[in-house]
């Protein structure tokens, strides 16, 4: 599903402190699977998923997504593919303060232009199904962590998306909000969708649910 | 509905909600920037009317007017004095005027008094201003009694309400006939208030005034292109403070608008960096904004000038009052007419909305197409 190749990522390139975060990576990412990401801090894994997620470029090397070179796509097209085909749950959870719940979930479906009806509707199944229903209208400073980053999970199934990516995203739960989080990511594989993950915790990375562990170190893939 | 129109809406929906979230910033936002529209309009819209009455007020009066002169001071013109004006070329028509002030102890106000022809006026019968026919209750075939100076009561019969459409000239006026005026006023018979002629060519005015002068030394002859060049470096100088004002609220304005550009809050980097990582593009993110630079400025624009609207023609633009008192040295009392002019508009709502909405656009476009990674850290 998701092919890189020779990825190399450098950060200030030309600049005193340039920096290069990633050193050729080649990996292949088959679809319906949950993959998880290990190493040292520092060593690249957040880097790596901005890049296959289409946040941002690698400096050189290809990403393909089912099959189509999307490395040299211009800013627009790949906004609209991370819109269609990435969900993302960040580490920092990143919901936007002030707003309802429901409106947090909504927001990633906003550009596509579907109706409003639609979108509420969609959004109470997703909460109904991580058991969220009651705390639709709170405002997302009010919930505890865990209600949190299930506002973000749905946040990120809101545009039904193929891949979804998450960043450490145990790293504020506790062991039973984790062991929750691991469930719902068997459900996605049920559902075939492709789950990409970074973690350093032991329960996500040696979970059943984690079909393949891929270690990095300094930039560089160590092997599964 | 279309993809499209949704989308707009979800949009604004969104720009709503923000706005909601940072109430108090937007609400004294929206304050500063309705009160500099509203300041900007009323000086615009107070000048403009005032141009506007002027230009009434001098449409309407007669080329020359001759004053008597006794020890400085203003008199009644006597007997004979007409007939020794003699012809004078150029001058086209002569009359002698008869008006006055009448203080009206029920409304507390002064009216206007002028003297007609028994042709426009017959006697026992009057026709009065709108607004003081307002004031008073009066409408056509009405009698109305006026306590004279010496203490006599008149009764008239209100002919007709006078039009409205230059209400400045006519707001207070009574027309009557000339032998009730003389008989209300006890104003000694053959004796003018003063006396107009009509000059038909703008470059004969300074020869028969030269002519008056030497005819008549003791009177004085005013000429309305003297009587509108006073006006004229009145407004002007009261203009220069205007534009002193006005130039000072722009600079406010300025300041405003720039700190707002500059002050792009972490927080709303950060927002932005979020709904692009969402999956908003950088165009969406910039159309939002739009929205929300429109929302503020177009709510301030109407309110401010709204606010100057009726502060201008319903409060006599109250506020300015110190600065404007002078006027009270030309009319004795005036209420403006509603005058818009269309430009003057345009220009206030280019200089004000367009500013405001650009300078809020450079920094959110700057921050909204750079990459959205940073939101992963
Ligand atoms: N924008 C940037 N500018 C400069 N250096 C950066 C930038 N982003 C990341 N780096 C560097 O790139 C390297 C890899 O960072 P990355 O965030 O991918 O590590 P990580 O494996 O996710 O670490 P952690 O487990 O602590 O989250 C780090 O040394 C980091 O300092
Ligand atoms: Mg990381």
């Amino acid at each position: 599903m998701i092919e890189l190749s020779n990825i190399r990522k450098a950060f200030n390139q030309g600049q005193s402190n340039e920096y290069w975060a990633l050193h050729g990576i080649d990996l292949a990412i088959e679809a319906g699977k949950v993959t998880a990401f290990r190493g040292p801090s520092g060593s690249g894994k957040t880097t790596l998923l901005t890049i296959v997620g289409c946040l941002s470029r690698p400096t050189s090397g290809r990403v393909r997504f089912k099959g189509e070179d999307i490395s040299a796509l211009p800013e627009r097209f790949l906004t609209d593919i991370r819109r269609q085909s990435f969900g993302f749950v960040f580490q920092q959870f990143n919901l936007i303060k002030g707003l309802s719940a429901l409106e947090n979930v909504i927001l990633p479906a906003f550009p596509t232009g579907r109706p409003r009806a639609k979108l509420v509707a969609a959004a109470t199944e997703l909460f109904e199904r991580l058991q969220l229903a009651h705390r639709l209208q709170a405002r997302v400073e009010w919930l505890s962590g865990g209600e949190q980053q299930r506002v973000a999970i749905a946040r990120a199934l809101i545009n039904d998306p193929e891949v979804i990516i998450a960043d450490e995203p145990t790293a504020n739960l506790d062991t039973a909000l984790s062991k929750e989080f691991m469930a719902i990511l068997e459900r996605f594989t049920e559902a075939g969708k492709t789950v990409l993950l970074t973690s350093h915790d032991p329960l996500v990375v040696e979970s059943s649910a984690v079909h393949r562990v891929v270690g990095m170190r300094d930039g560089r893939l160590t092997g599964e | 509905m279309s993809p499209w129109l949704e989308k707009q809406r979800h949009l604004i929906d969104f720009t709503l909600a923000s706005l909601a979230r940072r109430k108090t910033r937007n609400l004294g936002l929206l304050l500063v920037y309705t009160l500099l529209v509203f300041v900007l309009a009323s000086l615009t819209l107070f000048s403009n009317a005032l141009r506007t009455e002027a230009q009434y007020v001098l449409a309407g009066s007669p080329e020359v007017i001759l004053q008597r002169m006794v020890a400085g001071r203003h008199d009644l013109i006597p007997p004979g004095y007409l007939d020794k004006i003699g012809r004078i070329r150029g001058v086209q028509k002569k009359e002698g005027r008869l008006w006055g002030y009448y203080y009206d102890p029920v409304l507390n106000a002064n009216y206007t008094f002028m003297a007609r022809p028994a042709s426009e006026v017959a006697d026992g019968m009057i026709m009065v201003g709108e607004a003081l026919a307002r004031e008073r209750g009066l409408a056509k075939n009405n009698t109305i009694s006026f306590r004279s100076y010496s203490g006599k009561l008149f009764t008239f019969e209100v002919a007709a309400v006078l039009s409205p459409d230059a209400e400045l000239l006519s707001a207070d006026l009574v027309l009557l006939a000339e032998g009730d005026f003389r008989r209300f006023f006890e104003y000694p018979e053959g004796h003018y208030t003063d006396i107009a002629l009509s000059v038909a060519n703008p470059q004969e005015v300074r020869n028969v005034a030269a002519k008056l002068t030497a005819a008549l030394p003791d009177s004085r002859p005013i000429l309305r292109e003297e009587v509108q060049r006073t006006y004229q470096s009145i407004f002007d100088w009261r203009e220069g403070i205007m534009l002193t004002v006005l130039a000072g609220a722009i600079l406010a304005f300025a300041i405003l608008a720039w700190e707002k550009a500059a002050g792009l809050s972490a927080e709303e980097k950060r927002e932005i960096g979020i709904l692009k990582a969402i999956g908003w593009e950088t165009g969406d993110v910039i159309r939002m904004k739009v929205w929300e630079g429109l929302l503020i400025s177009l709510t301030a624009f109407l309110l401010g000038f709204l606010t100057a609207y009726v502060h201008v023609f319903h409060f006599g633009a109250a506020i300015f009052e110190p600065v404007l008192k002078g006027w009270s040295v030309l009319y004795p009392k005036f209420a403006l007419v509603p005058a818009i002019d269309g430009l003057q508009v345009a220009t206030l709502f280019f200089f004000t909305v367009f500013p405001y909405t650009a300078a809020v656009l450079v920094p959110i476009w700057r921050a909204a197409i750079t990459d959205p990674d940073a939101v992963m850290r």
